[in-house]
């Protein structure tokens, strides 16, 4: 009697997992996540890869084996997460931030690994150019989209031709950003000329030396000129010079704008990447990807002292407008 | 647990092998608490890292690396033996001052060597044995050595010297040894292993990165301790083998905790899951030896009623 039930339910069974094939969306895949440590950016990016995965109709429990795994801030333990992967052999691995890319590259030489959060990919030997993903690694960079906030300013003074930047050499972040500004400039038609500030004290110096040499200032996210940036705004707005910012809290601070971007939207990007590949395209034939989603911040009173007009068209654009 | 997590937590363990020698000879040995292993593991994987990726040879790095982290440590020794501040504020101090310094070597928080040749490329291109099964045996070689050069040290008359300092100082003194000198070469040992232990790692897992010294010393510590409360300590190579023993346990514990979804545990779990696994391998030796006591007592107990 029992035996006759059992062959009936698995009867049952294999009709309704068959049902179940042809109707539901895809197939059974697994991705596994590592991450360094829990922190809000990095856990939004995670939660932006599993929207987009269940949107695209991979449900965690249902249809998609998702394993997370975060080493609390100890790289061996991130070392010791990437084989374990390697050994579970999972559709994807996602890696979140540098330690726990460069950890998946090192031990899971066979497995699809998208990393996300990842600054300079390139510096990190994650891959050998934007463009050139390896054969199984490709990703998503947080790198600030220079090119994006070249053509932004370029958009709102299309008249402008040179483009002052004041940054510190101290800091690594900002030369690396200053290398990009200077490498885009030309092709936004716009002439770069620095003004460094080893210091806070210095960043008003630096200021006025790019009086009458240039139509509109560019700060990076630099930490000891946006520590100092009002020093920056009171000689802007006497001379009339706009400036723009990396980042959107220097907006608030009287910056005419600023193009910022939000971690979910970057994990949301990932999650496109993720979902490429496991409908079985290869990462080498997915090009490295920069930050594509950008928030608009803008200050239009800020703009009017020192000089500029916003039109109507770009603060209906913005995220926010700081009033 | 899958045979790469497996093989992977042998290799993990017999690298922060080196690490749990190395504080055995400065918390057991010397009897000096030492927190500069923070410091001097990520300065062991960044001088490593910057000078393969400069160009020179991978075992001149790594001999580099040894060098750096035997100056750490007798940089922490001199504060205290000459300067006169305490054991622990002077390795606290040498170890945030290594974070600075490591952020100089690297040029920059993290150095890549992911497609470089490292000590340990060679290794790659085995035939007969895959890469990660070739690395475990290949560290565990290593650190069997590592570990007959620390006791063939601490047997020879300086390394007895090294133990009478830690015993008892004042003994040591009247007995003619130099304690001082003792200390800074004892912790210029220790931080050199940690080094080690930190260029090899780097290598294996293709990066140095500043913050990858964080909790380096509760390992260590968790190491011997795990070592000494299951294995005899009753010789220094016992003991020693016991901290090696330790290392891998640790390891083997984490490659274990990371299965926690199998019992409804989350990936934030990890940190209490290991505490656990750790407490429970340690105690239960212990636990059981207990048991078997009260039982004995109480079956001897009931023997003699019986008989009475």
């Amino acid at each position: 009697m029992s035996i006759r039930f059992s062959t009936f339910a698995l009867f049952l069974l294999t009709i309704f997992s068959a049902g179940a094939t042809v109707h539901a969306a895809p197939a059974q895949k697994y991705v596994a996540i590592t991450q360094i440590v829990e922190h809000p950016a990095l856990d939004a990016v995670r939660k932006g890869v599993k929207d987009v995965l269940s949107e695209a109709g991979w449900n965690e429990g249902e249809n998609l084996k998702w394993d997370y795994q975060s080493a609390q801030g100890a790289t061996a333990t991130a070392s010791q997460i990437a084989k374990k992967f390697a050994g579970d052999n999972p559709d994807v691995i996602v890696a979140i931030a540098t330690p726990s890319a460069q950890a998946a590259v090192a031990s899971a030489r066979n497995s699809n690994i998208v990393f996300s959060a990842v600054t300079d990919p390139v510096g990190a030997k994650l891959v050998k150019a934007w463009d050139q993903p390896s054969k199984n690694v490709t990703g998503v960079s947080d790198l600030t989209p220079i090119d994006l906030h070249l053509a932004f300013i370029k958009e709102v003074m299309p008249e402008a031709k040179s483009l002052g930047v004041i940054y510190n050499p101290g800091e690594a972040n900002s030369v690396s950003l200053i290398k990009l500004v200077k490498q885009y400039g030309p092709t936004h038609g716009l002439k770069i000329i620095e003004a460094v500030s080893p210091k806070s004290a210095d960043v008003q110096t630096a200021a006025r030396s790019l009086l009458g040499k240039v139509d509109v200032i560019y700060l990076p996210t630099d930490n000891t000129v946006i520590s100092a940036m009002e020093g920056i705004i009171k000689i802007s707005e006497k001379a009339k010079i706009p400036v723009f910012a990396g980042d959107t809290d220097s907006v608030k601070r009287g910056a005419v704008a600023a193009l910022g971007f939000n971690y979910y939207e970057v994990g949301r990007q990932t999650g496109v990447v993720v979902k490429t590949i496991l409908n079985g395209k290869s990462p080498k034939d997915i090009p490295v990807q920069g930050i594509e989603k950008t928030e608009l911040f803008v200050n239009p009173k800020a703009a009017l002292r020192m000089g500029l007009t916003l039109n109507a068209d770009i603060i209906s654009r913005a995220k926010e407008v700081i009033e | 647990m899958n045979s790469f997590a497996f093989f992977g937590a042998l290799e993990t363990g017999f690298i922060f092998a080196l690490v749990a020698l190395a504080v055995f000879i400065s918390f057991r040995i010397l009897d000096f608490p030492d927190l500069t292993v923070d410091g001097s593991f990520p300065l062991g994987a960044a001088v490593a890292a910057s000078m393969i990726v400069a160009g020179f040879n991978p075992f001149t790095a790594t001999i580099c690396a040894c060098l750096a982290g035997a100056a750490a440590g007798s940089v922490t020794a001199w504060l205290n033996v000459k300067l006169k501040i305490l054991h622990l504020l002077a390795s606290i101090l040498t170890m945030i001052a290594l974070y600075s310094i490591n952020l100089r070597i690297m040029d920059g928080p993290n150095k890549a060597l992911l497609g470089v040749d490292t000590l340990l490329s060679p290794l790659d291109n085995i035939s007969a044995v895959p890469y990660y099964i070739a690395y475990p045996i290949a560290f565990g070689l290593f650190t069997a050595f590592i570990l007959a050069l620390v006791i063939w040290f601490l047997q020879s008359e300086i390394g007895l010297a090294m133990r009478a300092t830690g015993a008892n100082p004042r003994m040591a003194r009247a007995n003619g040894v130099n304690t001082s000198r003792m200390v800074i070469l004892g912790m210029a040992i220790s931080n050199a292993l940690v080094a080690l232990a930190g260029a090899l790692f780097a290598q294996s897992q293709g990066s140095a990165d500043v913050t990858m010294g964080v909790g380096v010393i509760v390992i260590g510590l968790a190491s011997v301790i795990g070592g000494e409360a299951l294995l005899s300590t009753r010789t220094l190579l016992k003991w020693a083998l016991a901290c090696v023993f330790g290392s891998v346990l640790y390891r083997m514990v984490i490659a274990l905790a990371l299965n926690g979804e199998m019992f409804g545990l989350k990936a934030q779990d990890l940190n209490l899951i290991t505490a656990v696994l750790v407490t429970l391998a340690i105690v239960a030796p212990t636990l059981k030896a207990k048991t078997k006591a009260k039982l004995n007592t109480v079956l001897n107990s009931k023997t003699k009623q019986a008989q009475e």
